[in-house]
């Protein structure tokens, strides 16, 4: 579904992503984990096209898309949602969700009917916000929403545009004890669903939901496999060791 | 219903304009007043339409109305006056001098795209001044009105009054439909959050371009009916200071609805007029009246009544 082959890139001298090769099977949740400062954000903005690559070459379904912007690789259907919240406040949740919809329903330029009533749209839009229970606050105004209802607006968004390939930059990311449980519970229900790149920094969330894990430590991919394996594996222990709290050893499955 | 609410200032006022001769407002001098009042809400929507719609916030606005004017202008100077042609080409000249400076302008954003914006605005204008056969600075006289169909109805008083009003009412129902159109909602989703929009897969840049273009245009026919109710075109008038007042119209009226745009031009120029005969140093009481518009009413001309009643309710 998604092949990274010897991902390099350098800010200034400082390695970000260092020889990263990696393969994303079609229906898995593969999460990438990692100490701060391992450069998970940037290998999401790489995969994206926010940020351009030093060396590597990204494939996705078969197709070279290396050196494609990012608005080519959204409509291949590579949907991103962002660390930090990125909505339109000014929209409604629905409004949001209707135009992710709009983005992969052939051309936008349409300048006669007002397309806040094109059922079509605002159908599959209702949809997708039911699919993260926001069906509800369809019609409030995206910046007026709690931050966990925001999150929820985000994942929308990016299940709106029917993607091929999902990828979350830490969706729990500043959510309370009550919404993570919440968006724990949504994401779950992609499973099977969806092919998901997650990054998170919430282990019990990705012992919950990966298939696979991988773990970057300075840019470096230094494991790959199950949680099971990853668990074990005395590397990554290594690597996770000197943080505060050693999220291997407490997270139930 | 909230929608439906929102339309109401922009329909009274262009009832109230269509009213205007009959209720008292028929003397030659309050129609030409309240024509030029029209046409620069003309202009002052379209560029409402890309300033709060596209989020362009252009300086340069001028020229358009320039490009329309002028070409009103050399085809006077051929004896071409059918407005069946001039119409056309003054809107053609003028969104093919969108098309061009905004290809390269919207490449910049923000600041940048003001600065270049007004500096095609004043290429535009130093080029009127150089027109040495159409009178340069002192500028040209037109021989005629522009006639339709070989019939002379712009040279009627009230021909002419309800010509602008059609033109601006149809401007302002084009602007709303486009903004309301799926390329509206692109337009509005970029300039929300142009990130946003591009991780869905739409690149900013033709979108921008079309509204920028279509603001030319419409541009274009606002000078063309500028040309037509003054019958003298100079560069005066689309210097930069033309632009700027035509912003100004914009963010007085208030961005977030193009009746923003009609409140604030019509306000603007009413209150010009107004001042102006009240007090020979009439220009620093009318500066002063703009900074307090603009510290006190956030939301501009248009945001008046939410403000007061807000005001109420707090007690």
């Amino acid at each position: 579904m998604l092949s990274l082959r010897g991902l390099r890139k350098n800010f200034g001298g400082l390695a970000v992503t260092d020889d990263v090769t990696l393969d994303v099977s079609p229906g898995e949740i593969h999460a990438i984990i990692g100490p701060n400062g391992a450069g998970k954000t940037t290998l999401i903005n790489e995969i994206s096209g926010v940020l351009p690559l030093d060396a590597g070459q990204i494939l996705f379904d078969g197709r070279d898309v290396t050196r494609l912007p990012l608005h080519r690789r959204a409509r291949l259907g590579l949907a991103r949602s962002f660390q930090i919240t990125s909505i339109i406040p000014d929209f409604s949740a629905l409004e949001n969700t209707a135009l992710a919809v709009q983005a992969g329903d052939g051309s936008s330029f349409r300048f006669f009917r007002p397309t806040a009533s094109e059922a079509r749209l605002n159908t599959a839009a209702m949809a997708a916000l039911d699919s993260v229970g926001l069906a509800h606050r369809a019609a409030t105004p995206a910046g007026a929403m709690s931050h966990g209802e925001k999150r929820q607006l985000e994942l929308a968004i990016a299940l709106a545009t029917q993607p091929r390939l999902l990828l979350l930059d830490e969706p729990l990311a500043g959510a309370g004890p009550e919404e993570t449980e919440r968006l724990i519970g949504i994401l779950r229900s992609f499973r099977g669903r969806y092919t998901i790149m997650l990054v998170e920094h919430d282990m019990q969330a990705v012992f919950a939901l990966a298939d696979r894990i991988s773990v970057l430590v300075y840019g470096r991919l230094i494991a790959t496999g199950g949680p099971e394996l990853i668990r074990q594996n005395p590397e990554v222990r290594a690597a996770y060791l000197g943080e505060d709290d050693i999220p291997l050893s407490g997270a139930p499955c | 219903m909230q929608r439906w609410k929102q339309e109401v200032p922009a329909v009274l006022l262009l009832a109230g304009l269509g009213l205007a001769p009959f209720i008292g407002f028929g003397e030659g001098y309050v129609l030409t007043l309240l024509a030029r009042a029209m046409i620069l809400a003309m202009a002052a929507v379209s560029l409402s339409f890309i300033v709060g719609g596209a989020g362009l916030v252009s300086l340069g606005h001028a020229a358009m109305l320039g490009f329309g004017a002028y070409a009103v202008v050399i085809l006077d100077d051929l004896q071409i006056v059918e407005a069946m042609v001039v119409l056309p080409v003054a809107m053609l000249a003028a969104a093919g001098f969108a098309l061009v400076t905004g290809a390269i302008a919207i490449r910049t954003s923000g600041v940048h795209f003001i600065m270049i914006t007004l500096a095609f605005g004043q290429m535009a204008y130093f080029t009127a001044t150089s027109l040495s056969g159409y009178g340069g600075d002192d500028g040209y006289t037109l021989y005629a009105r522009s006639e339709v169909n070989g019939a002379r109805i712009l040279s009627d008083r009230l021909g002419f009054h309800f010509i602008c009003l059609g033109a601006l009412t149809l401007t302002w129902l084009f602007c709303r439909m486009l903004l309301a159109s799926r390329f509206g909602r692109v337009l509005r989703a970029v300039r929300g959050n142009p990130m946003r929009a591009r991780a869905l897969g739409f690149s900013p840049y033709p979108y921008r371009l079309v509204a920028y273009v279509i603001a030319g245009a419409i541009g274009g026919a606002a000078g063309f009916l500028f040309a037509n109710a003054t019958e003298f075109v100079a560069p005066a008038y689309i210097s930069w200071q033309r632009s700027g007042e035509l912003l100004f119209m914009v963010i007085l009226g208030g961005i977030s609805g193009l009746h923003g745009a009609l409140l604030g031009a019509l306000g603007f120029v009413l209150l010009e007029e107004w001042l102006s005969h009240q007090w020979e140093h009439w220009r620093i009481a009318f500066g002063v009246l703009l900074i307090l518009a603009v510290l006190f009413l956030p939301n501009g001309l248009a945001g008046i009544p939410n403000q007061v009643a807000r005001m109420f309710r707090r007690g």
